[in-house]
């Protein structure tokens, strides 16, 4: 019998990536839950192509999903990963350059044949020609063994090659010591309904892949990563686009309306719409329109009904709804946006994450139009920042945007499931009185009343030309023109009374604040704390609210030598701070589709801290 | 469950409502002699004989002369953006299925700018009665050619005239899967009310070109068919059942020749029973109507189309039943659905 050692580690990051046809997806996400439910904490990042099916073997059709535990928090999916599991040549060539030096490499053999490695646009063959000395290579024939592993169930050879995934699964379960139950059970359960001999066969792939682990003498490590000191309560993995429909969710109870989702698909929104069709049980109606313009306006009969309306899309689908968005501004109604930003400008990169929807969003509409905007800063916090962007169109009877992007809405990681009855309660009043009734009159927050179709006596026409003050009748004085342009700003700034003060993660004041706003929450956060660990004088504040800002923030700016603002853009919250606070805000930037890494964070910051 | 958020205060009496109750104190600001002040009179006529509350129906508009219906109209309503009162009107509905919802558009509005939502909406069936006012003109941008304006039409935008070539708005709807589809004139006091009296009684999309005289920028477009004087002559006025006549005396009739093509016949010397019969739920019929086209053919007027399908915000409404007598489940239980984990 083999002598096999097992190692604690503390955290490890695992890359899986083949072919868009390979079931990267797939296995990363087993992967995935059967790590959530061992204890870790942890964090996701898929990256797959735009193209459904690219040509098979080639660079543009590599699909990958890098998964970081440990047991300890985890913020972000680990820049490099330790484990590469690839599944052909073109997967090595795009993920090699991540691969930590020293990192484990396991390689499906089968697919290095000459034709493979050209498509790859490799001259010569990895595997013999030494290049790849620096890493601990694992060349394991995934394919054969795989066949070789479920040739007695009868399946055709295509349908039989493509269970080697569950093979690479079974391996990797074995090297990070995961039990396979949960994979077991799912196979069982969900995959056996579609297709019985498949699954037959996938779990017999994956079986033959933990018992290669545990046979094969090139295996001789096999590693432990302990649970982590996660706070008690019940937990789920969730992603960004299913917190965000979580949240809605939610929301509709808290408030007692009805929801409405108008939308047309767009990646990488389209899977909101997914999650939330399936809660028709609960009353909630879908409408997938003609189109992004349709989405967002039958939102907004919907709201004008009396409904939680709402409308997802995605950087060019918001472009789409500016004027829309501008009808419900003038309405005042309540409605919430979720744009989930990829790459743009155009159709850009689809698949791809960015932040560059901000100027969009504060400012891409005519005329004086200030919309809240907010943003989601992790998969988890998808969930509290649809419901805050509930309760803002409900309080002060505006659209609100909410900002999340594509690596936040397909990222997941543990969440920890809340009580309903434990979350404050979203007041909603319909006005009734028909007795002095005034359209556009205006409470304390000056938001004015919603007078819902099916009140007695309130009758009542709106409309997108300007709004005499009170009546709402149409009005084309300029000077109410002014009073009103002045109260629509007035009502938006007066959102910031209910914003809690800013927080100030480390230091209080000092030498570099790094701020940010959105999905780069975790990266700047690993960050800014590995800099606090070596004795630095530097603080990290995360922005959800984008429009109005904070009132404190800044005084909290000012505190500081140094404003450091990263962001996946070329600089759109450093113009806005620039702008609004008279502060010599350095912008540091990245378009290049991926997430931030916490050492690029970590080095830009010290690079500030050595120009002081 | 708490209660409800939704306001509870009881419906009002519909049969106490009169064409009075549905004006505004707001004086409608159209030209003088447009075609809007008698569509407006014929909807105000109509609507307290349905036995609707008035706080239950609601006016859509997009952007256009006629898109101004709403403020004119005392019930709820919203005067929208250019082409996407289809698309609102269509969230209005799904979320309240037992509003009656009327859209108000033109032809550049539901046909230009708004052709997309506008076809969908008749696709989908969804319950919505579709008011298309068609001046064959853009009015409000004074006076630039329509969708509908005839090729060739000499306007501020095309000196040489037109190169496009119109839409036959009667066949987009029938094309577009329309369930109820019709035609009246603006001041034809037997011919609009009656069509729009049915509109409102189906259960569906119901769709109604009303033609529509702009006295300042396209002036006389349909008078031969609004003209006493020429009117008996060019109208075909459509009864489900009835031989397709019109003439003063009903003495021509419609009929199909050897080559399936329509030809205008002399009913005396062709006799009646050789007459096309029209029948409402007959597609290809509904179709052929439309492609009767002034001058060569008399134009129809009244019912091309009234059949039965689900609509969508019922077929929404059973989806949602069928889910809640299939499973019952909180929305704590969505949060806690999926594989979860305890953490003492």
């Amino acid at each position: 019998m083999l002598e096999k050692h097992t190692e604690v580690l503390e955290a490890v990051a695992i890359r899986f990536a083949g072919d868009s046809g390979d079931g990267m997806q797939l296995t990363g996400t087993q992967f995935t839950e059967t790590t959530a439910l061992a204890g870790n904490d942890l964090a996701t990042f898929p990256d797959y192509p735009a193209e459904i099916r690219a040509p098979a073997g080639t660079i543009g059709g590599v699909s990958g999903f890098q998964l970081h535990l440990s047991s300890k928090d985890v913020f972000t999916p680990g820049d490099e990963p330790d484990v590469l599991v690839a599944m052909n040549p073109a997967a090595l060539k795009v993920n090699l350059p991540d691969l930590k030096p020293g990192g484990i490499l396991i390689l499906n053999t089968e697919q290095f044949s000459d034709k493979n490695l050209e498509r790859a646009g490799y001259k010569s063959n990895p595997l013999e020609d030494g290049s790849l000395a620096a890493y601990r290579v694992y060349p394991v024939d995934i394919t054969g063994l795989t066949l070789k592993a479920i040739a007695d169930v009868g399946l055709n050879q295509r349908a039989a090659v493509r269970c080697k995934n569950f093979f690479a699964l079974g391996l990797a379960y074995w090297m990070f010591n995961r039990p396979l139950e949960h994979s077991i059970a799912w196979i069982e359960q969900t995959m056996a309904k579609k297709d019985a001999l498949a699954a037959q066969a996938n779990l017999k792939a994956l079986k033959a892949g933990h018992a290669y682990g545990e046979t094969a003498e090139i295996f001789t490590h096999s590693y432990v990563i302990p649970e982590a000191k996660i706070a008690p309560g019940k937990y789920k993995n969730i992603t960004g686009n299913e917190g965000v429909a979580l949240g809605l969710l939610a929301a509709m109870q808290l408030s007692g309306l009805d929801m409405f989702l108008g939308t047309y698909p767009i990646t990488p929104a389209t899977d909101i719409l997914h999650h939330l069709s399936k809660y028709k049980h609960l009353g909630v109606k879908t409408f997938q329109a003609e189109d992004e313009i349709a989405g967002i306006c039958s939102a907004i009969g919907a709201a004008y009904a009396g409904g939680l309306a709402v409308t997802t899309t995605s950087g060019p689908g918001l472009a789409l709804k500016s004027e829309a968005m501008n009808l419900a501004l003038m309405l005042e109604l309540p409605l919430v946006i979720v744009n989930v930003q990829r790459g743009g400008p155009s159709t850009g990169l689809p698949t791809k994450t960015e932040q560059s929807d901000l100027m969009q969003a504060l400012y891409g509409r005519n005329g004086e139009s200030p919309i809240p905007v907010i943003a989601a800063r992790s998969p988890g916090d998808c969930f509290d920042a649809a419901i805050e962007a509930v309760r803002i169109a409900i309080r002060s009877m505006t659209p609100v945007l909410l900002l999340t992007d594509g690596y936040l809405a397909n990222g997941s990681e543990p969440w920890r499931i809340p009580k309903l009855d434990e979350l404050p309660r979203i007041p909603v009043h319909f006005h009734t009185e028909p007795n002095g009734f005034q359209p556009y009159g205006r409470d304390d927050r000056l938001a004015r009343p919603w007078a819902i179709p099916g009140t007695p006596g309130l009758e009542h026409r709106i409309g997108g030309l300007e709004k005499a003050n009170l009546t709402g009748a149409v009005s084309y004085d300029g000077g109410n023109h002014e009073l009103m342009c002045k109260l629509r700003a007035e009502k938006i700034r007066r959102i910031a009374d209910i914003i809690p003060p800013t927080e100030v993660h480390g230091a209080l004041d000092g030498d570099v604040l790094v701020v940010g706003w959105g999905g780069t929450y975790g990266a700047i956060r690993a960050g800014v704390d590995k800099l606090l660990g070596d004795g630095h004088r530097v603080a990290h504040v995360h922005l959800r609210h984008l429009n109005p800002l904070p009132a404190d923030l800044g005084a909290v700016l000012h505190r500081f030598k140094k404003v450091l603002v990263p962001e996946l853009n070329l600089g759109q919250l450093s113009h806005l701070l620039r702008d609004r606070y008279l502060i010599d805000a350095v912008s540091y930037n990245k378009v290049q589709g991926k997430p931030f890494k916490e050492s690029e964070i970590a080095r830009a910051v010290l690079a500030e801290l050595e120009r002081l | 469950m708490t209660a409800s958020v939704y306001p509870t205060v009881p419906a009002t009496d519909p049969s106490l409502l009169s064409k009075k109750d549905f004006q505004t104190e707001v004086d409608p600001r159209w030209c003088p002699g447009c075609g809007d002040y008698s569509i407006l009179a014929q909807v105000q006529r109509i609507l307290p004989e349905l036995g609707i509350p008035k706080e239950q129906i609601v006016f859509i508009s997009g952007i256009g002369c006629s898109s101004r219906f709403p403020y004119y109209m005392n019930t709820y309503g919203m005067h929208s953006i250019h082409g996407r009162a289809p698309a609102i009107a269509s969230g209005v509905k799904t979320l309240r299925p037992g509003l009656s919802v009327w859209v108000v558009t033109g032809d550049g509005d539901a046909l230009a700018i708004g052709g997309n939502h506008f076809i969908h909406a008749l696709r989908r069936n969804m319950d919505l009665k579709i008011l298309m006012f068609n001046n064959r003109i853009y009015g409000l941008t004074k006076g630039q050619y329509s969708p509908t304006s005839e090729q060739g039409k000499k306007t501020k935008s095309s000196p040489a005239g037109a190169p496009d070539y119109p839409f036959n708005p009667i066949s987009v709807a029938l094309s577009a899967e329309a369930t109820f589809v019709a035609r009246a004139a603006d001041i034809d006091a037997k011919g609009l009310p009656a069509v729009l009296e049915r509109a409102a009684r189906h259960k569906g999309s119901a769709y109604i070109e009303i033609y529509q005289n702009c006295p300042i920028f396209n002036d006389g477009a349909h008078d031969y068919l609004t003209d006493r004087k020429t009117k008996a002559e060019h109208e075909l006025r459509l009864e489900h059942g009835k031989p397709l006549r019109f003439g003063a005396n009903g003495e021509k009739g419609i009929a199909l020749d050897t080559r399936m093509q329509p030809v205008v016949v002399d009913v005396a010397t062709y006799g009646e029973d050789r007459l096309l019969v029209h029948d409402e739920q007959n597609d290809s019929l509904a179709y052929f109507l439309s492609r009767l086209v002034h001058p060569a053919f008399p134009t129809p007027v009244g019912v091309f189309r009234c059949v039965e399908r689900p609509s969508y915000e019922q077929l929404v409404e059973d989806q949602l039943t069928a889910a809640r007598e299939r499973k019952v489940a909180s929305v704590q239980d969505a949060l806690e659905a999926g594989e979860t984990w305890t953490v003492a």
